[in-house]
């Protein structure tokens, strides 16, 4: 039905063109050059009005539809027993309604979820058949409106161009409804969890086990979330990440910048281009694969007791990721320094490696700090590297040879398989998701400014 | 005066031997900077190697699978013609195996029935009931071993172990060898590494689902975020007044790029799945939350690449009578489309390595059945490794292995095509 209602809308959509397009003709020919726009524009004309307005009311009422049936569904039960249930229940209870309305029946439901399931099968199918008529009847109106509206005096292209300055204004904004969106349900969600446990805890509490039960017959923790230990983790895997990227990234930028030739660095830059291009998932079993065995066997060797999860793989593979980026965008900053600062140096006798160290790096650095600034905010946010090499209990220590968490991974354990926002173990990711944006935003604000205050230096 | 200056100071001897050494101190800190630069270079390339070595030794054994072909004997006895789906086809096809080897005894029917694939008796099943006319006749059918024998057969277990370290015993190696001997043994290429969806059983898993899962989800993703992207770009570089909401705007696209991915999961979870009540695990609202990603370097190409286009064929379209509106859509957007097109499908491959927003979605879940649309729950690529990675058996290291290989084939043909349109088409003005 919904597939079919598309279908309609489409094809009057084309219908609306057709026609709006040959009777402008025709009212083209009979005035001639009086005629304000071309017949294409009626023809655009009218299709717009046939099928913006449709598709609109069509998506407003598929987001809209399942909330008021499934609120209509809850009615039909006694009002004591809903206002009783949580919200998972509640959930459950529907969901219940619906297998049974699409014909999968297990066990024996009760006379009431039959009848609510026949009530729904009802339901829907009018929702459906009203939708259908709501949106024929814009689709006609629209072609109606179009075909009526098109004349000599009628400016067609205007119409047409406002139209789609709207539609570009709006495709603008959607940046920003995504930022607002972000922040919106970032917010809404903390604020949840920050209703059921309180702030002090999650911002100063040494201890995280999320893992509280979810129903009352469970098996689990006690439930603590102070989210210290998990930016402590986070912190250190950032780090060892850091330690091993920008001596390498920044080498690499100076060699390639400054002692490599053309042919050289036109093969070694693509070639460090695909480290930035491979997907992070395929570093991250890399990591578990090859590097933490490697790490794990070689530190056994040397007597050390390293966890088979240690944090030293997950920033070491991390690190690899982040090695192109910093040496792209310290190339960027060095490239950036003008040649006469070079040329001068050369000119007083300095080799080579007395300008790159004593010139153009304190030049460059500006920039060069924004990009490092740039790679810390991704190592933090980086996600799937550590979810499949970094560890999940959240411990207070910062040995590299042992296993640490980060905020990405909690976030991500915590919400798969999971979608009741209820418990302050799902909200709390929410919390984790907030605090991560909050720094990764603040640390590429930060490098933004930094580098373009140095670019307004030159 | 400096003149007199220069003359007062002692003649420097440039061929003394402290001079040489220092020059030579300074020489070679030149040279070490260099050699730490080449350094450099040599470990991160030779990372590079290291992974891709490690990719392939480990992936390319998964692209051959292990069969044994069995004759299986359809009687019409134990098969009703009318209902074929419902016989016994587990008795039927131990039947056949027990034929294959007279010798078995008892004791040993367990370990010589677990060198086959656990689903053996519903890949026969499916084939009789597809075509009935089989049913009478003894039929050859070729299946794959179970995930422990393909490792025998592909030299992973070494048969030299201790019994109780191997994953196959010494039954099973014997049952083996003798059906190497007869030739029912067979190692073809693995096309149900493509063919089928995802299994339990590693010889049976197949990226069928997530392909097809990743393709709805860049549909989607380049049916939302192409139009939009190159829409609002052409406002803000050719329309927008510069005014603070303009400003917001940018800053806001610039922000968005740098935004983690698992922030983008908790967007379109709270919102897409939890406000509008969308499907879990479905391409569409996976789709839609690449999209919102891949908006900005859509936003960003295009821009770039609009105003790369010289002002003469702006004034020239203006000065024949078009209207704004035509230039662009005439005469800019046109001669602009090679670069968005590289960088759309240079975004849309980021967009197919992204993994952390479809794990919080839901495109993680076990299915068996690769999806037929943008609305029915699948996996994708990305994710498809994500789970054969967290899986214990040892088929699914070779096969994470080869659906690595599988997605890196699938980014380097999506870059070729970006490099050939950049090249092929471009204009240099």
């Amino acid at each position: 039905m919904v597939a079919n209602t598309f279908l309609v809308i489409f094809l009057l959509t084309i219908v609306g063109y057709v026609a709006a397009r040959i009777h402008a003709k025709s009212v083209l020919e009979k005035v001639g050059a009086q005629m304000h726009s071309r017949p294409i524009y009626h023809g655009v004309n009218a299709a717009i009005w046939t099928g913006v307005p449709a598709l609109i009311i069509i998506l407003f009422w598929l987001m809209f539809q399942n909330t008021v049936i499934n609120q209509l569904l809850l009615g039909l039960f006694e009002p004591s027993r809903i206002e009783a249930m949580t919200s998972a229940d509640k959930s459950l209870l529907i969901s219940e309604i619906r297998q049974i309305a699409a014909g999968r029946i297990f066990g024996t439901p009760e006379d009431m979820v039959l009848a609510a399931a026949q009530k729904l099968n009802d339901w829907t199918w009018i929702a459906r058949a009203s939708m259908f008529a709501v949106v024929l009847a814009a689709c006609l109106a629209g072609v109606a409106f179009g075909l009526r509206a098109i004349g000599p005096r009628f400016r067609a292209r205007y119409s047409v161009e406002r139209s789609l300055n709207a539609f570009m204004i709006f495709c603008s904004f959607v940046a920003i409804f995504t930022t607002i969106g972000i922040i919106a349900s970032l917010v809404y969600e903390s604020y949840q969890f920050f209703s059921m446990v309180p702030a002090y805890e999650f911002f100063f509490g040494l201890r995280w086990e999320p893992q509280i039960p979810l129903r009352a017959d469970q098996v689990a923790g006690l439930g603590a979330f102070g989210a210290i230990p998990v930016f402590v983790g986070t912190f250190v895997i950032a780090t060892i990440a850091m330690v091993f990227a920008v001596p390498i990234g920044l080498l690499t930028a100076i060699y390639l910048t400054e002692y490599a030739d053309h042919r050289v660095r036109a093969t070694i830059k693509p070639l460090l281009e695909i480290l930035a291009g491979v997907p992070t998932v395929v570093y991250g079993f890399f990591a578990v694969l090859i590097v933490a065995p490697l790490i794990r066997d070689f530190g056994t060797g040397l007597g050390l007791d390293v966890a088979p999860r240690s944090a030293l793989a997950a920033g070491g593979v991390m690190a690899i990721m982040l090695i192109p980026f910093i040496s792209s965008l310290s190339d960027d900053a060095l490239a950036a320094v003008p040649r006469a600062m070079r040329e001068g140096s050369y000119a007083m006798g300095a080799t080579k490696g007395e300008t790159i160290r004593k010139v153009l790096l304190p030049a460059a650095l500006p920039g060069i700090m924004g990009g490092i600034l740039l790679a810390l905010s991704r190592a933090i946010g980086e996600t799937m590297i550590v979810v499949m090499a970094a560890g999940l209990i959240a411990s207070m220590n910062i040995n590299p040879l042992d296993s640490v968490t980060t905020v990405t991974v909690q976030i991500v354990t915590l919400l798969i398989g999971d979608s009741a926002f209820d418990n302050p173990k799902t909200l709390s990711a929410f919390a984790l998701g907030l605090m991560l944006f909050l720094i990764t935003l603040v640390l590429n604000v930060l490098a933004l400014t930094i580098v373009r205050k140095y670019r307004e230096k030159y | 005066m400096s003149i007199a200056n220069e003359t007062a100071r002692p003649a420097v001897d440039w061929r003394s031997v402290e001079v040489t050494r220092f020059r030579k101190r300074r020489y070679a800190a030149d040279r070490r900077l260099q050699f730490y630069g080449m350094g450099a270079i040599v470990i991160a390339l030779g990372l590079l190697a290291i992974l891709v070595t490690s990719l392939i030794s480990t992936g390319y054994s998964a692209f051959t699978q292990t069969m044994v072909t069995v004759p299986i004997e359809l009687r019409e006895d134990q098969i009703d013609r009318e209902d074929p789906f419902s016989a016994n086809w587990r008795t039927i096809l131990r039947d056949s195996l027990k034929k294959l080897t007279p010798e078995l005894e008892a004791s040993q029917e367990r370990d010589y029935f677990a060198l086959f694939t656990n689903n053996a008796q519903f890949l026969v099943r499916d084939q009789v009931v597809k075509n009935p006319q089989l049913i009478g006749t003894t039929v050859s059918f070729t299946f794959p071993v179970a995930d422990p024998v393909d490792q025998l057969s592909k030299g992973n277990i070494d048969r030299n172990q201790p019994e109780q370290l191997r994953r196959v015993n010494d039954v099973q190696i014997a049952f083996y060898d003798k059906l190497s001997e007869q030739g029912a043994i067979s190692v073809p290429f693995n096309w149900s590494l493509f063919f089928n969806a995802d299994s339990r059983f590693p010889e049976l898993a197949g990226l069928a689902g997530a392909i097809s899962g990743s393709f709805w989800a860049l549909l989607v993703c380049f049916l939302i975020s192409f139009p939009a992207g190159i829409a609002a770009a052409i406002y803000l570089e050719e329309f927008a007044p510069k005014n603070r909401l303009t400003d917001l705007i940018e800053v806001n696209i610039n922000n968005l790029a740098a935004v983690p991915s698992v922030v983008f999961g908790l967007l379109a979870l709270a919102v897409f799945i939890g406000w509008f009540g969308m499907p879990r695990s479905v391409p569409l609202v996976g789709g839609m939350t690449l999209a919102l990603m891949t908006l900005p370097t859509i936003i960003i190409v295009t821009r770039a690449s609009l105003k790369s286009v010289p002002a003469s064929i702006r004034e020239a379209a203006l000065g024949v009578g078009a209207s704004k509106h035509e230039v662009i859509l005439h005469h800019i957007l046109p001669l602009a489309m090679p670069t968005i097109l590289t960088g759309t499908i240079i975004g849309l491959a980021q967009a197919l390595g992204e993994t952390a927003p479809l794990l919080l979605i839901g495109m993680n879940a076990f299915i068996t059945s690769p999806p037929a649309g943008f609305l029915e729950p699948s996996t994708a690529l990305p994710t498809q490794i994500f789970i054969w990675a967290d899986s214990p058996e040892r088929g699914f290291v070779s096969r994470t292995s080869a659906a690595i290989l599988v997605l890196l084939s699938f980014l380097i043909t999506m870059n070729a095509i970006a490099i050939f349109f950049r090249q092929r088409f471009e204009r240099r003005w």
